[in-house]
């Protein structure tokens, strides 16, 4: 149960990024916030959601939108030679041949994809 | 009024990330290879950390453990009693270690300084969930699994076991009385994280610690330093 600590960084570095716009768009008001979240990165989309309104309160990103984006897990079967995409996370096996596959290329990403903003106005 | 898209793509947890990265490099320079001990409470982190400690010490290596708890510095009494230098980390209801408590810990820690070691434990707070989003810098994550715990332990805490470098299974002593499935627990494990190194053990009896030792020794690369 890391959610909130996770959340507080997101708006952390949300604000951030906001702080660091060029003049003319400062004041922007944040719209949506996307995450990419995968399969294994042990993160509960309702837990971090939960967290998103008490955590974003009084900070440019008060009354955003969290989407969160789920990418499944993605191993690369050797005896295949391809990148195969599995349904859950109880067999780490390829779908196609069943061979055991521990090369997993996607599924434990936790990052910040984009931010939706809608511009402040410009002063004169 | 126009809205946009800024693309960011940044990791959440890359404060932990970056102090991770600075730790795994200063750990590699001074040529330590540090463990990272993750397991739910009560598995036997503790008295698995004890015997290794005690066994690696009998055999000449320079051993340290750091141990996270939310309270209390019992377990860092306990294992101190290796006679290893051992520092408690106490969380105060943080469920897992990041990197940031590790540095502070190692920083200002006299009787250790990572040159002047050969293997350094840390062993996580007991939870099988959060201790596998942060990186502590360490070479080898294990992940610990009792008889006491049920053979689908690792279906249920995937993320876990999937993100281990190596499995000890501990209490193999009582794994009769416990009526484990021994080989049910194996497949269950492979099929998480296949091929992942698999190690029997019984702090109580020492069985499956030659093994363990033997793979401490060899993931260091300095097998000319011990005589096992």
């Amino acid at each position: 149960m890391h959610e909130l600590s996770l959340v507080t960084s997101i708006v952390e570095t949300v604000t951030e990024t906001l702080a660091a716009l060029p003049d003319a768009q400062k004041g922007a008001r944040v719209l949506e916030v996307r995450l990419r979240v995968g399969a294994l990165a042990s993160v509960i989309p309702e837990s971090l959601e939960f967290c998103w309104g008490i955590v974003s309160e009084g900070t440019p990103l008060e009354g955003s939108r969290l989407v969160v984006n789920l990418l499944p897990v993605v191993v690369h079967c050797e005896s295949c030679g391809q990148d195969a995409e599995l349904e859950g996370v109880q067999s780490f096996r390829c779908p196609r041949c069943g061979e055991p596959c521990s090369d997993m290329r996607q599924g434990r990403e936790l990052e910040i994809d984009s931010i939706e903003i809608e511009d402040g106005e410009v002063k004169a | 009024m126009t809205t946009r898209i800024v693309e960011l793509r940044r990791g959440i947890l890359k404060k932990n990330d970056e102090l991770a990265a600075g730790l795994r490099a200063s750990y590699t320079t001074a040529g330590v290879l540090v463990l990272n001990l993750v397991s739910s409470p009560g598995t036997g982190k503790t008295a698995f950390l004890e015997r290794t400690l005690k066994e690696l010490k009998a055999r000449g290596a320079r051993v340290a453990a750091l141990v996270g708890d939310l309270e209390t510095d019992n377990d860092a009494r306990r294992l101190a009693a290796s006679g290893a230098p051992v520092r408690q980390i106490n969380t105060h209801g943080i469920c897992h270690l990041d990197a940031e408590m590790i540095r502070k810990h190692l920083d200002g820690w006299p009787e250790v300084t990572l040159s002047g070691l050969d293997y350094l434990f840390i062993e996580n707070v007991g939870n099988l969930v959060c201790p596998s989003s942060y990186d502590l810098g360490e070479k080898i994550r294990v992940a610990l699994l009792s008889v006491t715990e049920g053979e689908d332990k690792p279906l249920k805490y995937p993320t876990l076991f999937n993100s281990a470098d190596a499995a000890v299974i501990t209490k193999m002593d009582i794994s009769e009385a416990c009526c484990f499935d021994r080989e049910l627990a194996l497949r269950n494990i492979n099929e998480i994280r296949p091929g992942i190194r698999i190690f029997e053990t019984s702090a109580k009896t020492g069985a499956g610690m030659e093994e363990w030792l033997a793979y401490l020794v060899e993931a260091r690369g300095g097998a000319e330093t011990l005589s096992l």
